[in-house]
């Protein structure tokens, strides 16, 4: 029976560990069902990009108020994780707080400073939760913000909150528990945060408060595991961790640059009579123009979908959706993730033949929505993770105008102009260098 | 002073070769309030005696817009034409005042064939800012007026040109004024994308609306522009807020001519 909470602690770990893993396997597979893109080179960069906007939140920062909220938030993650590594080792060896031999009179220094932080978590968290539910902030309120986008934010920032406050209880009752000697709890020094907390904690007798200081203890693990579990399953959350990847492998080229389609380029070039480089098999066949399903688009597209924590940030700056069009950049993208897991799903339960006869395009974004898009890039430069809505509604629009040739007749008359008169608008040729004759009026 | 804008063509049989070709692009071809940029920056290249040229009536649509629109192939039919005819006359540099053909040829054209310096009229005037060609002027037509500038996003956020057209604009000595929206927040006009081409998506109001107002917030008399879209958009909407009297929209190429005495 000695080693009873071991084996449990044991099971836990490795039962939570097996589904983080089969969920990181699901969101890979369903990542790379994307079209290849070669984005290898530039690791110099790439890295300096990622330190950067993942690491440095630089881009987070053009909203100093919540960029500061969000940064205790992310410290405190990354800060009380030190302490999960110690937690998570004593529980595997049966051990109480074994970074003490280890780290002597530094310990208390260290505690406290992940105290701090999970104060800071505590009070920032409450702060965000006022933001989206009381104070209601307008980002958070859009039309694709339905039931469940708005409970999973509540959901990350609860769990957070009783995570902090088991942490803080445990720490209290423990130091309790040192100061009348108690049998197992190795005096460590006084903690400032909890120590706050103490006299909640001294009408218990030692029993009560071995029981309260353990139930904090396993609460907190289990919920650490727990929510882990939650962040990889399907929730906004991962972009704690997808979003270094995803900024890894940004778009480094100007913002103003759309890819050329290659397929394209070698169909014109044969139209015109030009050499055209590579195999010329005209039987060879051609894949889709432009993107009907999140299938057609690249795996960096679906990083991104999955990169996304709905801020909004790119909505609030979209021209289209300031002047109450439909286009909503972040809707783009969480339509995005929510089919790549539908048919990630349908992988799963049917195998690969199966065909659910639903798209993207149709089924989760109206044409409506694409065509509002003025491609001026706002929404790419207001993404604190580098998420690239701008190339997904150019990868629709190419499949509806080149596959469907279902344009707007204004576009159609734009088509034909250019392609007859070598200009957007309906005017001859022979008078375009007619402008010379307003030169020396 | 009689201007010139000799084209590539007649610059070609007379054995020469400019430095500089000025892409005038469709809408400084054939609109007519555009026209004007093109006729203001061709007096501005006569007088500093810029060796340039023009391909007149050999221009043909850059794609941008079908590009933009979706139509890929017919993006690709007109790159690739341009760029047989450019790299037919050996063309190294351009000059344009459209941010969309700039954006196009300086980033879409190189993997297509084309291989040109590439530089916008705002980049160009700071540069003849810099060598000292275009100086301030004492006592000019916008002294200390009020002058606010709208970032065009294929200048601005496409390309990271933000300070270029505010350097060109200190030249005329008046009072720059920003738009709480400007520079990586500056708000569209509503034209690119294509939309230039179609009516907007329902919606509760016009973008060049939205914009035209935030301009007209600042109380600035003249708004300055660095392309022929949002040049359209933003005098649409001036006269939609019936201040066409009052507030002027300008290119910086008309800024800087009008400042010359051009």
């Amino acid at each position: 029976m000695k080693y009873f909470p071991q084996i449990i602690f044991l099971a836990l770990l490795l039962i939570a560990s097996s589904f983080i893993f089969k969920s990181i396997r699901r969101i890979r597979r369903n990542i790379l069902l994307g079209h290849r893109e070669d984005r290898s080179d530039n690791t110099g960069k790439r890295l300096k990009t990622m330190l950067l906007v993942a690491l440095g939140q630089k881009k987070m920062f053009k909203k100093p108020l919540p960029a500061l909220l969000h940064l205790f938030v992310y410290l405190g993650f990354i800060i009380v994780n030190i302490e999960i590594l110690e937690i998570v080792l004593d529980g595997l060896f049966g051990t109480h707080r074994l970074f003490v031999p280890v780290t002597g009179n530094f310990y208390p220094f260290l505690i406290n400073v992940f105290e701090f932080f999970a104060v800071s978590v505590i009070i920032t968290c409450a702060i965000f939760l006022i933001r989206r539910n009381i104070l209601k902030v307008k980002r958070f309120h859009a039309q694709e913000m339905t039931s469940w986008p708005r409970l999973d934010a509540n959901i990350i920032l609860s769990i957070e909150i009783f995570l902090m406050l088991c942490f803080l209880s445990m720490n209290a009752a423990d130091y309790v528990l040192q100061t009348r000697g108690a049998e197992h709890y190795i005096s460590t020094g006084s903690f400032f945060f909890s120590g706050l907390l103490i006299n909640l904690f001294q009408g218990f007798n030692d029993k009560q408060l071995v029981f309260i200081e353990r139930f904090c203890w396993w609460s907190h693990i289990i919920g650490v595991f727990a929510f882990a579990n939650y962040v990889f399953y399907n929730s906004k959350h991962l972009h704690i961790f997808i979003s270094f990847p995803n900024t890894f492998f940004s778009k480094l080229e100007p913002a103003g640059k759309f890819t050329n389609m290659p397929e394209v380029t070698k169909e014109v070039k044969l139209m015109l009579n030009l050499p055209v480089e590579g195999p010329t098999d005209s039987n060879a066949p051609i894949g889709r123009f432009g993107a009907k399903d999140v299938t057609d688009l690249t795996w960096k597209n679906l990083m991104e979908a999955y990169s996304c924590t709905e801020c909004g940030r790119c909505t609030a700056q979209c021209p289209a959706n300031i002047t109450g069009k439909k286009l909503s950049p972040r809707k783009i993208m969480m339509d995005t993730r929510d089919r790549v897991e539908e048919v990630g799903q349908n992988l799963d339960k049917h195998g690969k033949d199966f065909n659910d006869n639903k798209a993207l395009l149709g089924d989760y974004i109206t044409v409506e929505e694409i065509m509002a898009c003025t491609t001026c890039n706002a929404c790419v430069e207001a993404c604190p993770v580098n998420i690239d809505p701008l190339n997904i509604i150019l990868q629709l629009r190419r499949y509806k105008i080149m596959e469907e040739s279902q344009a707007p007749a204004s576009w159609n008359m734009m088509f034909s102009n250019i392609e007859n008169n070598f200009a957007p608008w309906k005017f001859s040729p022979a008078d375009r260098f007619k402008w010379i004759e307003k030169l020396n009026q | 002073m009689t201007y010139q804008a000799p084209t590539l063509a007649d610059l070609t049989a007379q054995g020469k070769q400019p430095e500089v070709l000025f892409w005038v692009g469709c809408a400084g071809s054939f609109d007519e309030r555009a026209k004007s940029i093109t006729v203001a920056f061709i007096k501005i290249l006569n007088k500093l005696n810029i060796n340039f040229a023009v391909l007149g009536p050999e221009e043909a649509c850059s794609g941008e817009p079908a590009k933009r629109a979706g139509n890929e192939f017919l993006f690709q039919m007109q790159a690739i034409s341009n760029i047989q005819i450019l790299n037919g006359y050996q063309i190294k540099k351009i000059v344009t005042a459209c941010p969309h053909c700039f954006n196009t040829i300086k980033n879409e054209y190189p993997e297509l064939g084309g291989y040109y310096e590439v530089i916008h009229h705002s980049v160009f005037l700071q540069q003849l800012i810099d060598e000292g060609k275009i100086k301030m002027r004492e006592g000019g037509e916008f002294k200390g007026k009020k002058i606010t500038y709208h970032d065009s996003c294929y200048l601005g956020r496409a390309n990271n040109i933000y300070e270029a057209p505010r350097k060109v604009l200190e030249v005329l000595d008046a009072q720059l004024v920003e738009m709480k929206r400007c520079r990586t927040t500056g708000l569209c006009c509503g034209a690119g994308g294509a939309q230039m081409f179609k009516e907007p998506e329902p919606g509760s109001k016009d973008i060049n609306v939205e914009r035209t107002e935030e301009a007209l917030s600042t109380e600035a008399k003249v708004i300055a522009s660095a392309c022929p879209f949002c040049m359209t958009m933003l005098s649409d909407g001036v006269k939609n807020k019936e201040k066409e009297n009052e507030v002027k929209v300008y290119d910086l190429a008309e800024l800087i001519a009008k400042n010359e005495g051009l």
